[in-house]
């Protein structure tokens, strides 16, 4: 404890320099993890501003608010910033932050790899971003289809920045996911087996099992791209006899898994915060593992039904469509697990509950459109069409970043030692709820009226105007949802209630340390004996390891 | 928290029932990454393999025993790496440094052997990058193999230098160790791209 308490003192007396200096220099994992977090803030501002304004464009038929070309470059680097800046980031950041907490750790496994990870992915996004400074942004769309990304369609630098940025941030990525897997398989405290586990990390394995397997091949995807357009190579170059179709099945390779990339966090997180706030054990937890697992495992495999319509095989369009629809037994082992976990539990709704319900609700019914468009002939008829932007935004957000939100709440007293206001907490998840389910619901029906992704305005006789206005007045309704966010975070920081050590009378390791806990973690490397330690320690008359 | 204290924890305990050390995962790790991407590539060539409507083509360009030669080269450099580790753990710090110089020689003899390939058909071929397919994609795996070697011998320097201040010691999970891991990786690549890119290239 003196070591901490040294710290406090030197950082009360330091200047702003040294702080700059600590942070820029820090191996610190909390340190690097809530850089992340800030960093992808930062972004998701900048990718929503860039949404509001497409929104906006969309409002009215025959809107002349942006140029075409400019509506292009916005819904690029919308999608570019969300993905890579954004979605994968903030699960690193709190990844980085929570897993040696949680698996009894002092720090990752590489802390100076840990620290590059982090600048690798801010200086790719600044790369990106300074493709503005060409006189534009690419306009290619975040899957950037060949031959698009050719010279001939692309001409400016903007695209090769885009490129540098996505390999750059890409090491970084990969550095992460390398970190994650020996951090968890090689450090966990004395007594935790791979069965005792908390679900988030095991949960961050798996994403970090994908991490490695498949942004190698977007890398490698990426080079092709810039060899194309600065050598002369013609990998993708249609009129030289390359393949606009190789680009589609490299990118879905790594696209597809992606997403799951994105959402097997927010499942750990889901995971962690709903037995603590319905006071009962994860229901089947061998059967969630061996979900989470197998979700890893077939995502790899169904990559093609992003391109049912380029004119595949029949052969391939029924084994992909097939595997897609595989995904869906493991997904739902875990959806019934959770619900199962809430069955006949004391169900506390504070904030991170409420953001787990609001997952529960909304995953479910992004899921659902997933399945629908998993079928081959279905996808046909929508696909490209804003049923499918609805669809992905419902998985992202209603998945992702209410799995996100849950966390965020769950754990902010962890990690500043103050407890949010439940009151913001509470508009923002409404004002978000409401918003999103705005937003994102009647691009269902205008995709199934025909509307296509991507365009930029459209003509006032399709019947696609009262569907657009709901949706950008869903989005500005969002809007304020974030800036609560921002304001409870902040405000919470310097004014709310001391948090203690474990406020939400948790279970696992992370609890068990002080708020926020000292550079070491902890003094002594703890030892457990169930997945529950600290209802171990809070009930030694009843243990766990008893019946585990 | 200061690197001080990073080295220090990696001295903790390992977690219950792990066979490898830290540094061992991390690398192999990375190693399947590589895999990952040099297979991407492989796919690339595979897919535009018959495919040129100009040549040359791979039956035309490649030849194979100096293939051969500089495949020879690469693939005894396991050897004497191996030979190596095998002297360093056995105390023989000069035995190390000579069968290590041996194997850095055998991989600068196995880029020489790729520039001079690299020239022939530059020059003798009109075989550039951007002259069909085969040049886009051969250049672009043999291109990224030769990056990966020329990694794998900066390694190899700088070990070798810390070798000459007595800095190197046999241990699981150290420099030698995992270089001589990357390096058996790269040589096994170059098993799966010669018999792809020479091998079933002049076939098809």
């Amino acid at each position: 404890m003196a070591i901490a308490a040294q710290q406090r003192e030197l950082a009360a007396t330091a200047g702003w320099t040294a702080v700059l200096h600590e942070w820029t220099t820090t191996v610190d994992h909390k340190k690097i993890g809530i850089m992340y977090v800030l960093m992808s803030l930062v972004f998701l501002v900048i990718a929503g501003i860039e949404a509001l304004l497409m929104r906006w464009q969309l409002f009215y038929p025959r809107h002349d608010f942006l140029p075409p070309d400019t509506f292009n470059q916005l819904f690029t680097m919308h999608g570019t910033t969300m993905v890579f800046f954004v979605g994968m980031p903030i699960l690193i950041g709190v990844g980085n932050y929570m897993v040696p907490l949680m698996i009894g750790a002092r720090d990752m496994a590489f802390p100076r790899m840990n620290a590059l990870g982090f600048w690798a992915t801010f200086f790719g996004g600044l790369l990106v971003y300074s493709s503005y400074a060409t006189g534009g942004a690419p306009a290619i769309g975040w899957f950037a289809y060949a031959p698009l990304t050719e010279k001939t369609f692309a001409r400016t630098a903007a695209t090769d920045l885009w490129a540098l940025g996505l390999l750059v941030s890409g090491v970084g990525t990969l550095t992460g996911g390398i970190n994650f897997i020996v951090t968890i398989l090689g450090m966990r405290c004395p007594g935790m087996t791979l069965r005792k586990i908390p679900f988030f990390p095991w949960t961050m394995l798996w994403t970090s099992v994908q991490i490695v397997l498949v942004i190698p091949p977007l890398s490698a995807a990426l080079i092709m791209v810039l060899l194309d357009r600065n050598l002369g190579a013609h990998f993708f170059d249609t009129q030289n006899g390359g393949s606009a179709y190789l680009w589609q099945h490299l990118f879905w390779f790594f696209g597809h898994p992606e997403v799951y990339i994105l959402i097997l966090p927010a499942f750990g997180m889901i995971s962690e915060v709903i037995p603590v706030f319905s006071r009962k054990v994860l229901f089947g937890y061998e059967f969630m593992a061996a979900a989470t697992a197998a979700i890893a495992f077939i995502s790899m495999g169904v990559w093609s039904h992003h391109m049912f319509t380029v004119g595949m095989s029949k052969t391939l369009d029924l084994y992909f469509a097939a595997a897609s629809l595989l995904v869906s037994i493991p997904t739902g082992i875990k959806f019934f697990n959770w619900l199962a976990t809430m069955y006949g539990g004391k169900i506390r709704f504070a904030s991170p509950m409420l953001f787990a319900f609001g997952f529960l609700s909304m995953f479910l019914i992004g899921g659902l459109t997933g399945i629908m468009l998993a079928i081959a002939p279905f996808d046909f008829q929508l696909t490209d069409s804003y049923f499918v932007v609805g669809h992905f935004h419902w998985v992202l957000i209603g998945g992702t970043l209410f799995g996100l939100f849950a966390g965020l709440h769950y754990w902010y007293p962890k990690v500043t030692g103050r407890m949010l206001s439940e009151r913001l907490a509470t508009w923002q998840f409404w004002l978000l709820f409401v918003g999103f389910i705005l937003t994102f619901g009647p691009m269902h029906i205008a995709g199934m009226l025909g509307m296509p992704r991507r365009i930029y305005t459209y003509d006032a006789n399709r019947g696609w105007d009262i569907w657009n206005q709901i949706t950008t007045l869903g989005a500005f309704l969002q809007t304020p949802s974030y800036a609560i966010f921002v304001i409870n975070i902040v405000w919470s920081y310097f004014k709310g209630p001391i948090a203690g050590d474990d406020p939400w009378n948790a279970w696992t390791l992370e609890w068990s340390a002080t708020s926020p806990p000292p550079s070491y973690n902890f003094e002594h490397i703890p030892v457990v004996r169930s997945r529950r330690p600290l209802w171990d320690l809070k009930h030694p008359d009843d243990p766990d390891w008893k019946y585990e | 928290m200061n690197s001080t204290q990073a080295i220090i924890h990696h001295e903790s305990t390992l977690s219950p029932g792990s066979i490898l050390t830290l540094n061992q995962m991390g690398l192999l790790a990375f190693l399947v990454s590589e895999a990952s991407l040099f297979s991407t590539l492989l796919v690339a060539y595979v897919t535009f393999l018959g495919r040129d409507t100009i040549g040359p083509t791979p039956r035309e360009a490649l030849s194979l025993p100096l293939a051969m030669v500089s495949s020879l080269f690469l693939l005894s450099s396991s050897g004497t790496i191996a030979l190596a580790e095998r002297q360093l753990h056995r105390g023989h710090r000069r035995g190390f440094q000579f069968w290590w110089l041996l194997t850095f020689l055998l991989g600068a003899f196995f880029l020489a052997a790729t520039a001079y390939e690299w020239n022939e058909l530059i020059h003798k071929h009109q075989l550039t990058i951007s002259r069909n397919l085969f040049g886009t994609t051969y250049y672009t795996v043999i291109g990224m193999h030769a990056l990966h070697v020329t990694c794998g011998l900066i390694a190899m320097l700088i070990v070798l230098s810390l070798s000459f201040r007595d800095q190197v010691k046999s241990e699981p999970g150290g420099a030698v160790e995992l270089v001589s891991w990357y390096w058996h990786f790269v040589d096994g690549i170059w098993l799966v791209v010669f018999s792809v890119v020479y091998l079933w290239g002049r076939s098809a």
